[in-house]
């Protein structure tokens, strides 16, 4: 067992209004720049639809994630190292920009420069890259806000296999719901495999999944490796960018700025520990169905003195494993099982989980014949269809969705009943499987969701990586150094590496 | 030997060679985010995509071709059983086909970097001014074609390769072995050492990381540490 720690992150989806702030703030920290002006380390999809980049889901289409090849071992599915090696003068698997969308803006001092008061002076929007006037916009950000477009087109959704989907089409069975989705930053990323530069990385310390700038050489076999399509490549710059977690964020006890600026509140950060040795063998199961559940195996009780003793063996920082107590992630992922991973069946076991909708009853149901238990809804009445999500964060399998829909529904009911007749109605809980001391805290992270609730994130031990007491007066300062920390251990110019020299002043043996 | 031929076959190479070598040499060090290939294929593939592969395939077989074909010793080939008529049938053979797709590849690149409006947006001037240099570069050997059809003994051939051997050798009056060789060749080897001195300062440092080794790179995975002090201490 070789345990390791990551920043886990879950969304509650049940929340999420599909309000943009995190995508704002996000693109004005990160990705307000010239080359990724139609990148969003952060966005938010309206579902059903394609999504973004069009049908980024359908790996049929972009080939992103793993597959088992022969002997049940991982390769990624754009191919083996010879395979990936042989499209780097052309990647057939490489969205392109219109299946982003053309950045445009507008140019507004035409509405300062208009000399003639006859007419409406009006802005016609031009291209961010040709810099030439479009005449019509095809695609936008968000360009299915709210079920925008046509169903036909967003019928291509890939959560709608294996359903009939012609009906929720029609506007009475319509339904929807909202997707904020970012840098999965997986334990098993294919991005980091299929990167012949050996440019992306995993940070041991924190499992923040990071584009090392200098060593990138763009040749964008991440681009098409990843099933999320969270990275992209930055035209400007030849090299390929991505979420980074707002890592000096994390690194410094914040949550990143999509997590704190979410009005909704429905974001959750908090350690996960895991085993590291077991990776492997979680993400290469056999069935696909089987790969939430094998992620769930992954995770290790941070009360467990055995998984402590070997946590502080590993390296782990005590401040960590205390954190990892009090993971509001761990308790929604692991104890209550209502967070879920997207779309396990890519295997990169992402770390960024999602606690599926709860939706309004359909009208029928409604209308009087509505299946309940104990004044609890069946699920199975509820708009979105159980199948949809399933598909979405469990490879299909039904039954785990399910359960986390009704251990939602049945908190609702309870605390309906407690706050209006003041009766605490533990029969409402048989169903769900919860304890009322459970439903207590569930109510307090997801419905109070303080700010300390939902952030807990420890320090990073930057003493461990960095010598603070050789730093100190030079730190800020351009010595002729890098103001990256690359890996080159040589330098032309008879400096110290780009990493100031770690003098060592702890006793040898002490 | 007049002192232009002694500039361009004596002292240029070094010129070339030094640029080269230091010039790439200071830019990974001290610049390696302008280190990449730089591609264009995301804001256009349709014609990139047999463009590029063909261009590429031709250009690399011509470049291993020309290094094999200049640096091995003749005795060598000779010990290989290969006469210089054989030698010379081999590489006009090898070269005309890498040629025509490194011709054919190259034409379609200029192509969209001039005509398609997003590539030639994102482009800077030495972008097209290298891949017009390169292209020139490519058409100054295939000019010499005709002059190998026609004397297919390899004597030329022999004397290039004593030339190129001569120079990483250091040897003292390159420019008389080059006395009967025709001019073309004579242009192509003076555009060839250019191209090493423009690769420092241009998007040709891509060539360079090649990155052949992610085959040999063990398992998929990178995990990279942050413990230095912890891991040092023994």
């Amino acid at each position: 067992m070789k345990i390791r720690a990551q920043i886990g992150k879950v969304l509650n989806l049940d929340k999420c209004i599909g309000c943009h702030t995190c995508s704002v703030t996000c693109k004005q920290v990160w990705t307000n720049r010239d080359g990724v002006e139609y990148a969003w380390f952060n966005n938010v999809e309206s579902k059903p639809g394609v999504g973004f980049p069009q049908q980024w889901e359908n790996q049929e289409l972009w080939h992103g994630g793993w597959q088992l090849g022969k002997g049940e071992s991982l390769r990624p599915k754009i191919g083996g190292k010879w395979r990936i090696l042989s499209k780097i003068f052309a990647n057939p698997n490489l969205p392109q920009l219109d299946d982003y969308y053309e950045p445009f803006d507008f140019d507004y001092a035409a509405l300062q420069n208009e000399k003639s008061e006859q007419v409406v002076t009006s802005v016609r929007p031009y291209s961010r890259i040709t810099g030439q006037v479009m005449d019509k916009i095809e695609r936008g950000p968000n360009w299915e806000e709210s079920l925008g477009t046509e169903f036909k087109h967003r019928s291509k959704d890939y959560n709608f296999r294996d359903i009939e989907k012609e009906i929720y089409g029609k506007f009475e069975n319509s339904f929807l719901m909202f997707l904020p989705r970012l840098c999965e930053h997986c334990l098993n990323p294919t991005c980091v495999a299929s990167c012949p530069s050996g440019a992306i990385y995993k940070r041991e310390e924190d499992g923040i999944v990071l584009v090392d700038q200098e060593k990138c050489r763009g040749w964008r076999m991440c681009v098409s490796g990843c099933p999320y399509k969270k990275i992209y490549y930055n035209w400007h710059t030849g090299k390929s960018e991505k979420c980074v977690f707002c890592y000096p964020r994390i690194e410094s006890g914040q949550p990143t700025v999509c997590s704190e600026t979410c009005v909704g509140r429905i974001r959750y950060l908090g350690v996960m520990l895991y085993d590291a040795d077991k990776i492997e063998t979680a993400a290469a199961t056999t069935n696909p169905e089987d790969a939430y559940e094998q992620q769930l195996d992954l995770f290790l009780d941070p009360h467990d003195p055995a998984v402590v003793e070997q946590a502080r063996r590993d390296g782990i920082p005590d401040a960590w494993i205390d954190a990892a107590q009090r993971s509001p992630v761990y308790r929604m992922i692991k104890e209550w099982k209502i967070a879920f991973p997207l779309h396990p069946e890519y295997r990169t076991l992402p770390m960024v989980w999602y606690i599926p909708p709860l939706s309004p009853i359909q009208e029928a149901a409604s209308a009087g014949s509505l299946e309940t238990l104990n004044g609890i809804p069946d699920i199975n009445s509820l708009r979105i269809p159980v199948q949809y999500l399933a598909n979405m964060l469990t490879a299909g399998d039904e039954a785990p969705v399910k359960a986390a829909l009704n251990r939602l529904l049945a908190l609702r009911a309870y605390m309906r009943r407690f706050q209006i007749e003041n009766v605490r109605d533990a029969s409402l809980l048989q169903g769900a499987g919860l304890s009322e001391q459970q439903i207590q805290d569930m109510y307090r992270l997801l419905a109070i969701a303080n700010y300390e609730d939902r952030f807990v994130v420890p320090t990073a031990h930057k003493e461990d990586a960095e010598d603070p007491y050789h730093q100190r007066g030079i730190a800020g300062f351009h010595f002729n150094q890098s103001t990256t920390s690359g890996k080159s251990r040589f330098s032309l110019w008879g400096q110290q590496g780009v990493r100031p020299e770690i003098r060592r002043h702890t006793v040898k043996g002490g | 030997m007049n002192w232009v031929e002694y500039f361009l076959f004596q002292i240029y190479p070094y010129l070339c060679l030094s640029v080269f070598v230091i010039g790439c040499w200071a830019r990974f060090d001290r610049s390696q985010f302008s280190w990449r290939a730089e591609s264009s294929e995301f804001l256009e593939r349709k014609t990139l995509k047999w463009a590029s592969n063909s261009f590429h395939v031709g250009v690399l077989g011509l470049m291993m071709g020309h290094a094999a074909g200049l640096l091995t010793p003749p005795q060598l080939t000779e010990m290989l059983g290969l006469s210089a008529h054989a030698h010379q049938l081999l590489a006009v053979g090898a070269g005309s086909v890498f040629a025509v797709f490194a011709a054919v590849g190259g034409a379609g690149l200029i192509y969209r970097r001039v005509f398609n409006k997003r590539v030639k947006a994102t482009s800077r001037p030495t972008d097209l001014f290298i891949l017009l240099f390169v292209y020139a570069q490519l058409w100054l050997g295939i000019l010499g074609l005709p002059h190998s059809m026609m004397h297919s003994d390899g004597h030329t051939m022999e004397i290039l390769g004593e030339w190129c051997r001569g120079v990483l050798t250091f040897r003292s009056g390159l420019p008389n072995l080059l006395t009967t060789i025709p001019w073309v060749y004579k242009l192509h080897l003076v555009t060839g050492m250019t191209l090493f001195l423009l690769t420092p300062f241009t998007r040709l440092v891509h060539v360079i990381s090649a990155p052949i080794w992610y085959v040999f790179r063990p398992g998929w995975q990178i995990v990279r540490q942050n413990h230095h002090v912890a891991n040092d201490e023994t």
